[in-house]
């Protein structure tokens, strides 16, 4: 039975049990003198049933799933005779490939030695045989809670606590699932940036000027050993951040000031929004900007002044990333300025100083640390983001702090390495974890940082 | 006296100063915002004009005759026929009729050019869907070459583009065009077909479905279990490190950067999982992890909208906690949660990084039809085909980009309609 078949049936057991145990506490509450006699309402009996029937069995089918296709491969693959067993690890998986195809059908039968047909008809029967024994398990499973529940109703059997108990246990897994979500992501860079640092040095990767991440097919090839030397890649982020930053700070500042100061109501009704698309608009249609409008602009414009422009500057992609983050600062500079209480404006004006002033002088001193955390919360945004340098920038890796000049970044790295077909285990793909171990560090510790500036101001004000 | 006119008049000449200061710094407010409108005209501007073409394609129409025998079939019920009937040949043969002085095998090869070499194809659906037609003759539009489709869109603009077409071809297009045989209709492929090589023939259907399948797997997945952990945090939590400890990394994870999550989702539910690549399940998996912060902060933003006199009031009334949550806070508190999920989703949908990292890139013809059969999504089909070096590409990509904007418009639009419509002041 497929999966999902099995998926729904349980579902359709634990509606089944509901109502059945609800029944039974309404036929037992009856000559009691009504369900005012029952601990719990009897809906909360057919709960009971119904997780008790559906829960544990879906927990089961969860690991069941999680585990049968490893288990299975390597019985089969332990099983092969001696002169077909694999050597290595990619022999080991184009091995299995072939056996799961010819289990499949998709390869054809003839024309194969023995032990293959052999093992392959081991991996179908297996397969079938887990699939039953699993369907088997399951619906003992359900029908052993459902039994349970059906015995355990009584005018005295306190139903409610005992759902609300296992409603509250879910509840807090959903809410663990954010730290799952960080685990997940610390162990999968960090395992993959180990075993790339095995290969090559840490030192090598962190302080390293050279960057060209090509690995050899054969051991003999010419310029086998590739590069991995991150320092090109940290400055071409950085100075696609920085150019980003340099149009969005003043432009996202001034336009949040005007809003939060002086702007009428019916200019801040309409403005905000509008500036406010800019946010939503997806990455790749910045980059399809940057790459087809913004950069080839620049590069005209740049030869009718003699300059010479590369067609992937950094200045185009910056730009563009730039104006995507306007709108990131100005809101969040929009409500630390909203946030200045009346009283200190009050007493600036009050002493004589004009409105400008008032803004330089008092308000945005008071909103500094509010307003550098958010500065910090867009160079961490400016830092990861992909589509836009992954469409405009480079692939080469310069070592340049010209703007004018063709960099790439850290992400465009990550991607370039990722998609496509790659052994998985080549120090070249490895390099993109070891890339994004580097990403979330710098990223995280600008959003902590920044998150707790940003909290601590909060706090001073209210 | 004197040192009082002094003082004045230092007040005074210092006053035009702040004067002037004051209006500057309004000038550059205002400036500010201006660059940031301009920013949003520009882009919007620039994708409709260069993209608006694409709704629409070159046709000619030619007098097609159903041939049996230059077809190569007798039956057209016989599969085996139909595959290997040579159709390209009845275009062929009714343009060399329309053009009877062409000769020489180049000049004839430029002219077969002139069509979408899927025009053959085209005629077979439809002799197949009007079987009456096989052996009569009828006047076709037939899809034109990208080629022929970009230099007619710019003649007709006044600006021909004319770098990838010969003298000839030229000289026949205006011919067709004299004749009132060469025309521009509605693009219907755009929205109906899958991926192609060809310009001509590519199609955002495929995109779009493989969109609304992630989109959906997200959306059951990321909104049941983000109002579930925005319910936990909000009304059962105790205040204590392990609760903070959660809360700092949703806070994290909201800005964590969206290329990280594609590396979790390649390294945890591909390679460990063994969850097949570029399908929906698994781009809805890592959209999951990706929107799941935004929808339990909103989420709990709405719950903490709601006044604790009504929680009161049901614990008053004998409600247990979570009767009081179920009966009184949700139903109260989900427009804000809605609202929250159309965001999410809205985000969700134009997302591009980290299905790149999954494998949704991959080049797909077919359209796909359920969860987990290969497919790619909308913004990585408008990566693919800017990527795409043939021209007639870069006005593809623009229409499939107005598509995805008007998608989002329409999310967006109705997150703010509902939450007018819906939000309830205490």
């Amino acid at each position: 039975m497929q999966a999902t078949n099995i998926f729904l049936l349980l579902i359709g057991i634990g509606l089944f049990g509901f109502y059945l145990v609800r029944g039974r506490s309404l036929a037992i509450a009856n000559p009691l003198g009504g369900i005012r006699q029952l601990h719990s309402l009897p809906s909360y009996y057919g709960m009971h049933a119904a997780l008790w029937c559906a829960l544990p069995p879906l927990l089961i089918l969860g690991f069941w799933l999680m585990f049968d296709e490893p288990v299975i491969n390597s019985i089969v693959m332990n099983s092969l005779p001696s002169d077909l067993a694999p050597t290595n690890t990619s022999s080991y998986n184009l091995l299995l490939n072939r056996v799961a195809n010819i289990a499949n059908g998709i390869l054809p039968r003839e024309g194969q030695t023995i032990g293959l047909i052999n093992a392959a008809d081991n991996m179908a029967a297996l397969k079938v045989t887990s699939r039953w024994s699993m369907t088997l398990l399951l619906l003992t499973v359900a029908m052993a809670g459902l039994t349970w529940s059906w015995y355990r109703v009584s005018a005295d059997f306190r139903a409610r606590p005992a759902v609300e108990k296992v409603m509250q246990n879910l509840l807090l897994a959903c809410a663990c699932l954010a730290i799952f979500t960080t685990i997940g992501i610390v162990f999968s860079v960090l395992f993959e940036s180990v075993q790339f640092f095995r290969s090559v040095p840490i030192y090598d990767f962190v302080f390293g000027l050279e960057w060209s991440p090509q690995t050899a097919i054969r051991e003999d090839q010419v310029g086998s050993s590739g590069s991995f030397g991150a320092i090109p890649l940290f400055v071409g982020t950085l100075l696609v951040s920085a150019v980003a930053m340099f149009i969005a700070v003043p432009i996202g500042l001034m336009s949040a000031i005007y809003l939060a100061e002086y702007a009428s109501n019916g200019v801040r009704t309409y403005a905000k929004p509008a500036l406010e698309v800019l946010a939503g608009i997806p990455t790749v249609v910045y980059g399809f900007f940057a790459a087809l409008t913004v950069a080839p602009f620049l590069r005209d414009l740049g030869a009718s002044f003699g300059l010479s422009i590369s067609s992937e500057s950094a200045l185009a992609a910056g730009g563009v990333m730039g104006i995507m983050i306007i709108p990131f600062i100005s809101s969040l500079a929009d409500d630390v300025i909203t946030a200045v209480p009346q009283s200190m404006r009050d007493g600036s004006l009050a002493m004589g100083a004009t409105q400008s002033e008032t803004i330089r002088k008092v308000v945005i001193p008071a909103a500094l640390p509010g307003i550098v955390g958010g500065i910090m919360l867009a160079i961490s945004r400016a830092i990861g983001e992909t589509m836009i340098v992954v469409m405009a920038a480079g692939l080469a890796a310069n070592l340049t702090a010209n703007p004018l000049d063709s960099v790439t970044t850290v992400t465009v790295q990550i991607v370039t390495l990722l998609t496509g077909d790659q052994e998985f285990d080549s120090p070249k793909t490895l390099a993109a974890f070891a890339l994004g171990l580097m990403l979330f560090t710098v990223t995280l510790l600008l959003n902590i940082f920044a998150l707790h500036i940003v909290k601590k101001y909060r706090e001073q004000y209210e | 006296m004197n040192n009082r006119t002094d003082t004045l008049s230092k007040i005074q000449h210092s006053l035009t100063r702040r004067n002037r200061a004051e209006a500057r710094f309004r000038w550059y407010g205002r400036c500010a915002i201006f660059i940031g409108l301009l920013a949003v005209a520009v882009l919007f501007f620039d994708i409709i004009s260069k993209g608006h073409g694409a709704f629409r394609a070159t046709y000619i129409n030619l007098d097609i005759h159903y041939d049996p025998e230059l077809i190569g079939i007798n039956n057209l019920a016989d599969n085996e026929q139909l595959s290997a009937g040579n159709w390209q040949a009845l275009s062929k043969t009714a343009l060399r009729n329309k053009f009877p002085d062409v000769s020489g095998r180049q000049d004839k090869r430029r002219l077969n050019k002139l069509l979408s070499n899927g025009a053959g194809f085209d005629l077979k659906d439809h002799l197949l869907a009007n079987p009456q037609l096989l052996g009569k003759k009828e006047s076709v539009w037939v899809l034109a070459d990208d080629d022929i489709d970009t230099y007619f869109k710019s003649w007709l603009d006044g600006d021909a583009y004319d770098a990838r077409m010969t003298d000839k071809q030229v000289q026949w297009i205006a011919q067709l065009y004299q004749e009132d045989l060469i025309t521009l209709k509605f693009n219907s492929n755009l929205f109906s077909r899958g991926d192609s090589r060809e310009p001509e023939q590519a199609g955002i259907r495929g995109a779009v479905m493989g969109s609304f399948l992630t989109l959906i797997m997200t959306l059951m997945l990321s909104f049941p279990i983000g109002v579930s952990a925005a319910i936990y945090l909000e009304e059962f939590a105790p205040k204590n490190r392990w609760t903070d400890f959660i809360e700092v990394n949703i806070n994290n994870l909201a800005a964590v950067p969206s290329i990280i999550f594609g590396l979790l989702g390649l390294a945890i539910f591909i390679n460990f999982f063994h969850v097949p690549r570029s399908v929906p399940i698994v781009g809805g998996l890592v959209l999951t992890l990706m929107t799941l912060p935004t929808i339990i902060i909103t989420s709990r933003a709405a719950i903490k909208s709601v006044p604790p006199s009504i929680r009161e009031a049901a614990l008053g009334m004998g409600a247990s906690k979570y009767q009081m949550v179920l009966h009184h806070v949700l139903p109260l508190s989900l427009p804000g949660m809605l609202t929250g999920a159309i965001i999410g989703m809205a985000q969700a949908l134009g997302e591009t990084a980290p299905l790149l990292m999954i494998g949704m890139v991959a080049f797909i013809v077919d359209i796909p039809s359920g969860f987990s059969d290969p497919a790619t999504v909308l913004p990585v089909q408008i990566f693919l085909w800017a990527d795409s070096p043939e021209r007639a590409f870069i006005e593809k990509t623009s229409a499939a980009i107005m598509v995805l904007l008007s998608f989002l418009i329409i999310m967006n639009t109705s997150a703010v309609w509902l939450r007018k419509r819906l939000e309830r002041r205490w």
